[in-house]
This record gives C-alpha cells, structure tokens and sequence, in this order.
C-alpha cells in the first residue's frame, strides 16, 4: 500500500514533467544559493577560529623594571583570569627575532645601538577565553598593572574581519529567509496547478466517501519527492562547483594557507531534509486553502 | 404501520430550493431499514435533486433529514465522508474519474477505506465480473459506452457492500439483458440486508421488483 502510494506519486509527477521540471530546478536553485552561503560561513568561521587560536597579547615593560620586579609582573600576568602562559622575551631576542624576519634588510638593524626595542612578555591565552572580548578585558587588566609601559595585541584586523563576517552573516539570513519564502511559494503554486488539474477526480473521490486526508496524502508525498530531488540536484551543484573551485585553488595557493571543506554530512542531509520539509508545506499551503471549498 | 425509530432514513418537511424554483416541495418520508424503493415521476420531478440531500450532494433549504441516526441539516462538512460511506451512490451522470482506469475507478472506494491490497484486488474482480466488465478493467471511461460506464458506476457503488444504496436511473442506458443483470445485482444486494433507493422511470423495472413505489411530481408526493 505505502510502495503503491510512492509509485502513484512518482507516476503523477512524470505526468506533468514539465511543471515538476520547473519546480524540481526552481528548489535546486534555492538550495544551491543558501547552502553556498552555509559553505562559506561555516569556511570563515573556521578560518577564523585557526587564526583566532594565534591570539597573544604583547606586553612590553618600562625601561626601569629590575629582574626582580620582572619576575612579581610575571607571576601577576599568569594570576590572570584565561592566561595560559606568560613568556618573557628580552630586547635581545626580540632583536634577534626581527633580524631573522628582516633577512637580507637586517643589516639596517646594525646602525641601530643602541637597541630601541624594550622588554616584553608574550601573553597566551586558554584555550576557552580565545575571544576578542576575553582578550581585550584581559589587555586591559595588564596596564593596570606596575612596569607595564604598553599592551599590544591583533585587535584590529581580527576585529574587522569578525564584523565583515558578522555582517555577511546577517545578508544570508536575509537572502535566505528570502528564497525559503519564494520556494514555499513556487511549490505552492505547483501544488494549486496540480489542484486545479484534477478538481473533477477530486470531486468525484469525495463523493464515493473518500476523506480529505486520503485525497491530500498523493499531494504530500508528491512534495515530498519534489523537495527531495531539488535538494539532492542543489546540493550536488554546489559539490561539484566546491570540487571546481577548490582544485583550482590548490593548484594555485598552498593549501595550508586556505584550507576549505565541504559542509559536513549532517549539514547536507540537513539541507536536504529542509528542503523536503518546504515541499510539505508549500502542499499544506494549497492543500488547506483548495479543500476547504 | 412499523415504528418510527426503524426508520433508516427519515425525511420531515423537506424543502429544496433552486432560487425561486422548489425543486422539492414539503417531502415527509420514512425509509425503513432493508426496503428496496422506487422513486419515480417525470423528468424534473425532483428524484435526483431527492438523492443528493441524501449524500450531502446539496443542502436542504428546509425541514430535517435523519439517516442512521445522523442529522444530515445540522451535520458539518467534515463528516460527509463518515456518512457517505455508508452508502453506495450510482449516478445519474454516472460520475466515473475519466483519467483513472475501469479498475482504479473501482477499486479506489475500498482504497480510501484502507483495505488491504489483496483483499482489494480479489473483491473488485469479483465485482467487475459480475457487471460484466472485467475485460475492460483496463480501459478508461471515456473509452467505454454509456452502458458501460453505467455498470462500471454500478460496481463501484456496491463494491464496498454499503448500507444503503442510492441509484440515479441506474438501468436508463442499458439493454434489456445489461438492466436485468443490474437489477440482479441490486436484488441480491438488497437480499444480504442493503436499503435500496432507487430513482427511475423505467416502469418495467418497478413492475417486475416488489418494492414501495413514491411517486413525485413537481417536487410533491403524489402517490405511495
Ligand atoms: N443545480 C440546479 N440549479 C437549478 N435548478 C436545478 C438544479 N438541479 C435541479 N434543478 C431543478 O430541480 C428540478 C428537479 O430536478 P431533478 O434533477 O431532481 O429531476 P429528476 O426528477 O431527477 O429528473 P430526471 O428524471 O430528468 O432525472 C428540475 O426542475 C431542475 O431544473
Ligand atoms: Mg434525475
């Protein structure tokens, strides 16, 4: 009886190929615009995550703090709340440091004596304060405290970035509320074609006794199907448009420098569930209003 | 005179206007449980107009109907499937799904009553041979004569075995040997304890049945 049900639908849906073709291509489109927008949401995020987990804070030292103030500064620091560790790093090696990063320029370091750059500590966080908001409180705590002249840390890019995002964000929930709205409607209104096609046998199986959530039931599986092969034909798009770019991308840049995945599994399955989900109720929609005359 | 609890359906003061038009004029009727009746009159007498009050095919403008002890002036919409699976309605257009096949037509009634599928398939077989179609169990209505879309709307109507069955004309485009066959059908329904209604005026086939006879015109009673 259920197999029966399947094929009838299956069998109604071939009999109007072309309106379902339109619907079919009209779900995938949707699908494929939002779920590009969860592909490069969840990529960014996580992109932003790596780089966020570099987060430190440099703390540099008035010229006058003793050994002995260092070390008390020191033990302060790694008191503070989300400080996983406080590494010192002297003028020296902070000297050091910037000549192997200047390579061939460093002979402009030379003429430098004495040495301009102070003392410092590199602040690390814990792994679960890694946030700007932890960061900047954190940064804040530090000049408050003795012998600190000046605390530096990746504000600004990280920051902006996060706002991009963020801002992003906010336009794909808004194309997206906007196409899962213009999909709800297009299969509505496939399902009201559908309606209107078969008014008589409507009529007809209502008169034999037949109950309206007899008569309903072929229109629901029906938007089932259509929900599902959109979501399968969007989602193996926007794989396949994933696979494209993404080996072009590797043979171009390295690839550790922008490693991007696919959507998790669960993620696609979801898509494609929600996808059924708005063939069901693109079918309630006309259904509800085309029976109750 | 039997009781009137016994009455299966029951008519009181039926009205039923078209408009200005009384297409059935103060109807008081009383149809007792396994009766086989006749309706019959002239063309335009209000027989089928009768009928669909019956099956909630159209309301009534007034007075009251009550079958099995449902009140068919107060019932809401939502109960008209309960209702008309009680009955098997033989139409007078006969009413068959033109793009579903002789057997899906037939087999749908027990479909929506979640039969199973086997029990389905034996039933409606049986059906269509006794109406003598099975052969075209394939066919589609608008490929079939009017008197075989006529006994294809006969098997559906008693393929369910309902209560009560409400035929429209249900030998008007039959032969002779075909109407004989249908009448058949309906005795033997009416034999295993169906209430039969049936609309006709066809007056050899109210001859030869020993049922009740009413007879309308212009919307009244005019004769028992
Ligand atoms: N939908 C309608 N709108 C307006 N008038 C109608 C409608 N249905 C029936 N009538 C009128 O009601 C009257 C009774 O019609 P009805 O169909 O019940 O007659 P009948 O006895 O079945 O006739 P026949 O023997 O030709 O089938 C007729 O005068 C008809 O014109
Ligand atoms: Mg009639």
């Amino acid at each position: 009886m259920k197999s029966l049900l399947f094929k009838r639908a299956l069998q109604d849906i071939l009999n109007n190929r072309f309106l379902n073709t339109v619907t079919v291509i009209t779900i995938a489109l949707s699908v494929l615009i939002v779920s590009s927008f969860a592909l490069f949401f969840t990529n960014a995020n996580e992109l932003l995550d790596t780089w966020k987990k570099g987060i430190r804070a440099l703390v540099y030292l008035n010229p006058e703090t003793t050994d002995a103030n260092r070390l008390d500064l020191k033990y302060n620091i790694q008191k503070l709340n989300g400080v996983s560790e406080a590494r010192f790093i002297s003028r020296k090696e902070a000297l050091a440091q910037m000549k192997v990063q200047m390579g061939r320029q460093s002979s402009l370091l030379e003429s430098l004596k004495p040495n301009p750059l102070p003392d410092a500590f590199e602040v690390r966080l814990s792994p679960d304060s890694q946030t700007m908001a932890a960061i900047e409180k954190l940064s804040k705590a530090i000049e408050l405290l003795p012998h600190v002249d000046e605390v530096e840390y990746g504000r600004q890019w990280i920051g902006k970035f996060t706002n991009i995002i963020n801002m992003l964000r906010f336009v794909g929930y808004a194309m997206g509320g906007l196409f899962l709205v213009a999909t709800l409607f297009i299969v509505a209104n496939t399902v009201r074609l559908l309606l209107y096609s078969r008014q008589e046998e409507i009529a007809i199986m209502r008169l034999v006794g037949t109950t309206d959530r007899f008569i309903k039931m072929p229109f629901y599986i029906q938007g089932v199907i259509l929900g599902a092969l959109g979501g399968i034909i969007g989602m193996s798009g926007l794989y396949f448009a994933f696979w494209f770019v993404s080996e072009k991308f590797h043979r171009g840049l390295s690839a550790e420098l922008l490693d991007i995945h696919f959507l998790p599994l669960d993620v696609t399955a979801g898509i494609i569930v929600g996808s059924m989900i708005i063939g069901w109720i693109g079918c309630y929609l006309s259904l509800k209003q085309f029976l109750k005359a | 005179m039997k009781c009137h609890d016994d009455a299966l359906i029951r008519l009181f003061h039926v009205y039923k206007r078209y408009g200005a038009k009384n297409a059935l004029f103060d109807i008081s009727l009383d149809i007792f449980k396994n009766e086989f009746l006749f309706l019959t009159g002239p063309s335009g007498a209000g027989k089928s107009t009768l009928l669909k009050l019956l099956y909630l095919g159209e309301s009534l403008s007034e007075g009251q109907i009550l079958i099995d002890r449902m009140n068919l002036a107060r019932v809401s919409r939502k109960r008209a499937p309960e209702l008309r699976r009680k009955l098997g309605i033989i139409f007078q257009d006969y009413k068959l799904i033109p793009t579903k096949t002789v057997y899906e037509n037939v087999s749908l009634v027990l479909e929506a009553r979640g039969m199973s599928h086997k029990f389905i398939q034996k039933k409606v077989h049986s059906v269509l041979r006794t109406v003598g179609m099975e052969k075209r169990k394939k066919s589609f209505p608008p490929g079939l004569s009017g008197g075989e879309q006529q006994k294809v709307a006969v098997a559906r109507a008693v393929v369910g075995e309902p209560k009560i069955i409400l035929a429209d004309e249900p030998t008007g485009s039959l032969d002779a040997d075909s109407a004989g066959t249908i009448f058949d059908l309906l005795t033997n329904i009416h034999a295993r304890g169906a209430t039969v209604l049936v609309a006709t005026h066809d007056a050899e086939l109210i001859r030869s049945a020993k049922g009740r006879v009413i007879q309308l015109k212009e919307g009244k009673v005019v004769a028992e």
